[in-house]
């Protein structure tokens, strides 16, 4: 079985984001970078179903600039046999990464497409979504654990109410959440086997896909600010306080 | 005018308060129809008709609709928006909506704009990013059928209205049979839904343990409030994963939000932004929830809760 998986390059989880100041967007050069949190679950699932034998071959992908390859290489380092990056210097928006993505799985024919549920930087939560309905695919969002037997994925998935089970024949796009694995520390001898693995690069011309016009930020603002809020030094005066408040 | 499919939320024969919710971020881009896809969804056809804003409600009964899965239903809207040719379609930035929108902006070849906190004109909203440490202004293109979540967060729900008419129809959409509902495990109780409870009180890592965790239920329960939960405390299976609150977990928007050693990750900021009072008790007088707490108490949560329920 071959797996299909996707991975992102974002301003790690830890940077505290400034909005520049004259509200054309955020600050992204000179912080630090990593992949995206989701995409590392996805990794790690797509090489724990290696280990187990479910699957042969793991491809990662991705779409973005010359940086973007690094992240590649975090991938091979978790242990995908090769990646493909789809060179694009602008900030792709789900519907053209979804186009791509669709692209390459026609290509690559993958059994299953594993993506993280959502990138931690714009937070859009699209991209598995619309790549599986662009196949005609089935999808399983926000995995919380998966089962591969008999040409179906048996996938419980993290929702409002609980956990919600759906099986899905394969070939399906399964994105993942918080709870599905906890991915693995990276080994010196990995990292300096992924650099010898092969990258594939495309651009947008080989695969045939144009850009579709999407969204256009027209500013950028740092959120609303909270009022100062009072400390206080017993549960008497937290109760006084929420009872001024009306809260209690 | 712009006119609103709205994709309403329902289980068990009851409409979800974020259909509620995402009405009012719907009335504000224009007219709406709510749209309830559902088997034997009569009673939920119903209270949709009285949320004010509600133009029209279209009733899609059929078997299939049974479980809400995407892969189902995203088919079916689209044809039923095309049908009505409507501007835009809604739905709740709730764990459903999150599933289903994307999958029916592909379908339309459309985009979608997750997460609508504002709506400033029909085809300009705000939305946050980088788990809202930032707030973008987008402008969406007016050709196709727009597509959006609402941040339920961002909008506070609807009032009444006097039932408007609701019409049975059937939509001629080619479903498909790859994806089957298996089960759903909630973790259930009759503690007030913690997306819709104006009180909240939640826990962290510093509750240690599942079983300390029962002093925060106990909290909760005293004060007639929801509970939720760090990561953290999630990860740490001290609780289910859907109490979670933060950027990938809750959005909540309570008028009080109690939280006990909960340190205060952005992550988890992200999820109680919007809440009217934050209180937060934590042993560690440097713990960043003190920096967004409107009343900040430094002290031992084992201490703290039993004296207030003695108090109170």
């Amino acid at each position: 079985m071959k797996v299909l998986v996707s991975v992102k390059r974002v301003v790690d989880y830890n940077v505290r984001i400034q909005v520049k100041g004259d509200g054309s967007g955020v600050q992204t050069e000179g912080v630090k970078h990593s992949m995206n949190p989701f995409d590392e679950i996805a990794v790690e699932q797509a090489i724990r179903m290696k280990e187990a034998g479910t699957a042969s071959e793991v491809i990662a992908v991705t779409i973005g600039d010359d940086k973007a390859v690094e992240t590649l290489r975090t991938a091979l380092a978790f242990g995908c046999d090769k990646a493909i990056h789809v060179k694009v210097d602008e900030a792709v928006e789900p519907p053209t990464a979804a186009a791509v993505f669709a692209k390459l799985a026609e290509a690559e024919g993958p059994d299953v497409f594993l993506m993280g549920k959502q990138a931690i930087d714009d937070d859009s939560n699209q991209t598995g979504q619309m790549t599986s309905a662009r196949l005609g695919w089935p999808q399983a969002t926000f995995a919380s654990t998966i089962e591969i037997a008999d040409g179906k994925a048996t996938v419980a998935r993290e929702v409002d109410e609980g956990l919600e089970t759906i099986e899905v024949d394969l070939p399906a796009v399964i994105t993942t959440d918080l709870r599905l694995n906890e991915p693995r520390y990276l080994k010196l001898p990995d990292i300096m086997k992924a650099k010898r693995k092969p990258v594939d690069t495309k651009s947008l011309d080989d695969l045939g896909v144009t850009p579709k016009a999407g969204l256009t930020v027209t500013k950028t603002a740092p959120p609303p600010e909270r009022e100062a809020g009072i400390m206080v030094k017993s549960t008497d005066e937290l109760i006084s306080a929420l009872k001024d408040k009306g809260l209690l | 005018m712009a006119s609103v499919l709205l994709i309403a939320q329902h289980l068990g024969g009851e409409l979800n308060n974020s259909t509620s919710k995402a009405m009012a971020c719907a009335k504000d881009i224009g007219d709406v129809t709510v749209a309830v896809f559902a088997e034997s969804g009569q009673s939920v056809a119903d209270a949709a008709a009285t949320l004010d804003g509600a133009t029209k409600v279209v009733l899609v009964d059929r078997a299939e609709n049974a479980e809400p899965l995407a892969a189902i239903l995203a088919p079916q809207i689209v044809k039923l928006a095309q049908d009505l040719g409507v501007s835009h379609v809604i739905g709740p930035n709730t764990t459903f909506g999150k599933d289903l929108m994307p999958r029916v902006a592909a379908l339309l070849d459309s985009v979608m704009v997750t997460d609508i906190m504002a709506v400033e004109a029909p085809y300009t909203f705000q939305r946050p990013i980088y788990a809202g440490n930032a707030v973008v202004t987008v402008e969406a293109p007016q050709d196709g059928i727009l597509v959006g979540s609402a941040r339920t967060a961002s909008f506070k729900s609807v009032g009444e209205q006097a039932a408007c008419p609701v019409e049975a129809v059937s939509v001629d959409a080619e479903l498909p049979s790859h994806t089957r509902f298996v089960k759903r495990e909630g973790a259930g109780g009759d503690r007030p839904d913690l997306q819709a409870a104006p009180k909240v009180v939640s826990g962290g890592r510093g509750v240690g343990s599942e079983e300390n965790f029962e002093i925060i239920y106990r909290m909760a329960d005293k004060i007639g409030a929801g509970v939720g939960a760090s990561r953290a405390a999630v990860d740490s299976g001290f609780c289910p994963n859907d109490m979670q609150v933060g950027q990938t977990g809750k959005v909540i928007a309570p008028e009080l939000y109690m939280c006990f050693g909960i340190s205060g990750a952005i992550q988890h900021l992200a999820g109680i932004k919007d809440a009217g009072c934050i209180v937060a008790v934590n042993k560690d007088e440097e713990a960043s929830i003190f920096e967004v707490a409107d009343i900040g108490l430094v002290g031992d949560l084992f201490e703290v809760i039993p004296e207030l329920e003695s108090k109170l």
